[in-house]
């Protein structure tokens, strides 16, 4: 039902030498129309590698990707750029923009790319760009906005096409805490509104307060999937507790290779509510 | 699409990319400007023979068809005109003199040259009419003797010889004005064989008469006729000579090979200097541009739209460079002093340019490659 992605049994094996990195492992997900998910987990478990799968920027070791009906492993490169032209909003952690094209231009240019740039399609540019804030920043270059700024035109250029996903990597790692909060706001409204489907990787669990549903992952494989909104809010009130305080030493390193370097709490204590 | 992406990036950059459409503008005035050297300096050594009216020039044997050194005896003319297969055939001497003012102050030294009025080696006349008679103190100017000094058809112009060590004048009534006949780097002025024989420079004979002698002959062959067979001919049965076409004697003369060679390994050098440079700052900019690029690609623009977008933008670097660079050369050309032996003719000037504008896309290879093989996964920071 409404099923836009589907991930079936994903790995992405990394072979460097005689050395394997499994960075993604049996990893199947399902998003749906109108969801805004959220993937979470710490650094080195694999949910930029999975997002890159998802994206068609990445060919999986193994498993299928079905995005709209389709599966994007089968398709040659030409067909994959394709495919993230038409069917992909991107938003990306850093240097999201062209560098020389203005704000309307950078978003405009996913309707030139797609030949679907004229008067209508360059009036929704427009609107979008205003309802995200920035009317008077509609002429200017990249370098003259701000990090908050930038992040905004790229989610006005992740959707003006009226792609099938929207993939958003690290949205909010270059911003404040208050312009983060806007920025997932505004992304997370725009989703749910024109019932479109969007897939945020973040490293702050406050941010899945706007999410559906959170995906957690953790060496590489998908380690719980948070559907229930009780949950989900405790997650972001950890994310909470958190964010002003600096890093701890995580309490009760799990068996896993890869070493905790981020400030979170996995393996989750539990997912039990915490505070009130 | 990659006009679009080339054409807003270098708008949007206008400072860097003029900057380098600056840099390939030097190059393409030095390219233009030694290609004119190198075109002027020949035409100044050979004008005169490249255009003559005849098909084989007969030197003296073993003298390495120099023309100062070629020593032809009267004798031997009719020897060569009877020769099957030769038309008609016109002994040219070969001397220096100086165009002097009333007041024998120098104005431009020139190649005195004697021809037969009426026979090969002759100018056609664009004004005036032309030598007439065989003895006349009459003489047709090169048309580049009348642009430098502005001498005229009805002109009395006097001229300076060197005999021994004094120093001669003669008075010439100018005839007639050819087209740019240069010989040995100076242009040349054309009097009659046997004038040319009476006012020639020569080390000083206490005035006893010499037998008369040309330096070479131009023969004219009969149009049926392969001048292989009538060259082969007139060395079999005229001896001591050494008969070559046009090309063979302007290229035998002194240093023309040697400095026409010089000047294409510059020129050469030159082309490879701008290849390297175009090429070394659109491998740079590439570079810079990878996240840039990884962008677009992850974005979904094909490599092919990539590909186009960087060709397209050195390009259009390279042709606004190459069409400032020669309009540089062609105003330097104006105001550069008449005696600067520089020509740029259509041809050499379309090869040069043809040339410095495909420098750019052969320079731009390596960028090209370079864009192509950004991953789009630099989007992700991958
Ligand atoms: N090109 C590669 N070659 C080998 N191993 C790789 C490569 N790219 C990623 N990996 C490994 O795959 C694993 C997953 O990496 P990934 O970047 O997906 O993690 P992540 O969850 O996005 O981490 P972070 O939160 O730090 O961004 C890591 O162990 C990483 O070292
Ligand atoms: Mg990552």
């Amino acid at each position: 039902m409404n099923t836009i992605l589907e991930t079936n049994s994903v790995y992405k094996i990394y072979q460097s030498g005689n050395l394997s990195v499994t960075a993604v492992e049996n990893a199947s997900i399902t998003l749906r129309k109108g969801e805004f998910v959220a993937m979470v987990g710490p650094s080195g478990s694999g949910k930029t590698t999975l997002l890159a799968l998802i994206a068609g920027l990445l060919r999986p070791t193994k498993g299928e990707i079905i995005i709209d009906g389709k599966d994007i492993v089968k398709m040659s490169d030409v067909e994959r750029t394709r495919f993230r032209r038409e069917k992909v909003g991107f938003t990306f952690q850093a240097n999201n923009l062209v560098p020389f094209l203005t704000a309307l231009e950078n978003v405009e240019l996913m309707l030139r790319m797609n030949k679907r740039y004229n008067r209508q399609t360059a009036d929704l540019a427009k609107r979008l760009l205003i309802r995200l804030g920035l009317e008077d920043r509609l002429n200017n270059l990249p370098s003259q906005l701000s990090g908050g700024q930038q992040q905004r035109v790229a989610i006005a250029r992740a959707l003006v096409h009226d792609p099938a996903i929207v993939l958003a990597d690290e949205p909010t790692a270059a911003l404040d805490s208050e312009r983060a909060f806007q920025v997932v706001q505004i992304l997370a409204e725009l989703i749910h509104e024109e019932e479109r489907a969007a897939i945020m990787v973040t490293h702050d669990l406050r941010m899945v307060q706007f999410a559906d549903r959170v995906i957690q992952m953790l060496d590489g494989k998908v380690a719980r999937v948070i559907e229930a909104r009780s949950e989900i809010e405790a997650l972001a009130a950890i994310g909470q507790q958190q964010s002003p305080v600096q890093p701890q030493p995580h309490p009760k390193p799990k068996e896993t290779s890869v070493p905790h370097l981020q400030p979170l709490p996995f393996p989750l204590p539990a997912f039990q509510p915490v505070g009130d | 699409m990659a006009w679009y992406l080339a054409v807003k990036e270098i708008l949007r950059n206008r400072g860097r990319f003029l900057l380098f459409s600056l840099v390939i503008a030097l190059i393409t005035v030095l390219v233009l400007f030694i290609a004119a050297l190198a075109q002027g300096l020949a035409e100044a050594n050979k004008e005169y023979l490249e255009k003559l009216d005849a098909e084989l020039i007969v030197f003296q044997k073993n003298v390495d068809l120099s023309t100062a050194a070629s020593r032809i005896p009267r004798d031997k003319f009719n020897d060569i005109r009877r020769i099957e297969g030769v038309a008609e055939i016109g002994p040219l001497g070969f001397a220096t003199a100086t165009i002097v003012l009333d007041d024998k102050t120098p104005l431009l030294d020139v190649s005195l040259i004697g021809v037969e009025p009426g026979k090969p080696g002759m100018p056609p006349a664009l004004e005036g009419t032309g030598l007439r008679s065989p003895r006349g103190y009459q003489t047709m100017i090169d048309g580049n003797v009348a642009k430098r000094t502005g001498i005229k058809v009805g002109d009395r112009i006097k001229i300076k010889t060197i005999v021994g060590s004094d120093e001669k004048f003669h008075t010439l009534e100018v005839v007639g004005i050819t087209d740019g006949r240069q010989f040995f780097y100076a242009p040349s002025i054309f009097v009659p064989f046997n004038t040319w024989d009476s006012i020639k420079p020569q080390p000083n004979l206490n005035g006893q008469p010499t037998a008369v002698i040309a330096n070479v002959v131009a023969v004219r062959i009969e149009p049926s006729v392969s001048p292989e067979i009538v060259a082969a001919r007139i060395e079999s049965r005229v001896s001591n000579v050494e008969v070559v076409d046009r090309k063979t004697a302007y290229e035998a003369s002194p240093g023309y090979q040697a400095q026409q060679g010089t000047l294409n390994t510059q020129r050469g050098f030159t082309l490879l200097i701008g290849i390297l440079v175009i090429g070394g700052f659109f491998q740079i900019q590439t570079l810079q541009k990878v996240p840039q690029i990884g962008v677009l690609k992850a974005i979904g623009t094909s490599n092919h739209s990539i590909a186009v977008a960087v060709v397209l933008q050195i390009v259009l670097v390279t042709i606004l460079g190459v069409a400032i660079g020669s309009m540089l050369t062609f105003l330097l050309t104006l105001f550069l002093p008449a005696g600067i032996p520089i020509l740029l003719s259509g041809t050499t000037a379309l090869i040069a340019i043809s040339t410095l504008l495909l420098i750019g896309p052969i320079g731009g290879m390596v960028s090209v490659r370079l864009a192509l093989k950004v991953e789009p996964l630099a989007a992700l920071g991958m």
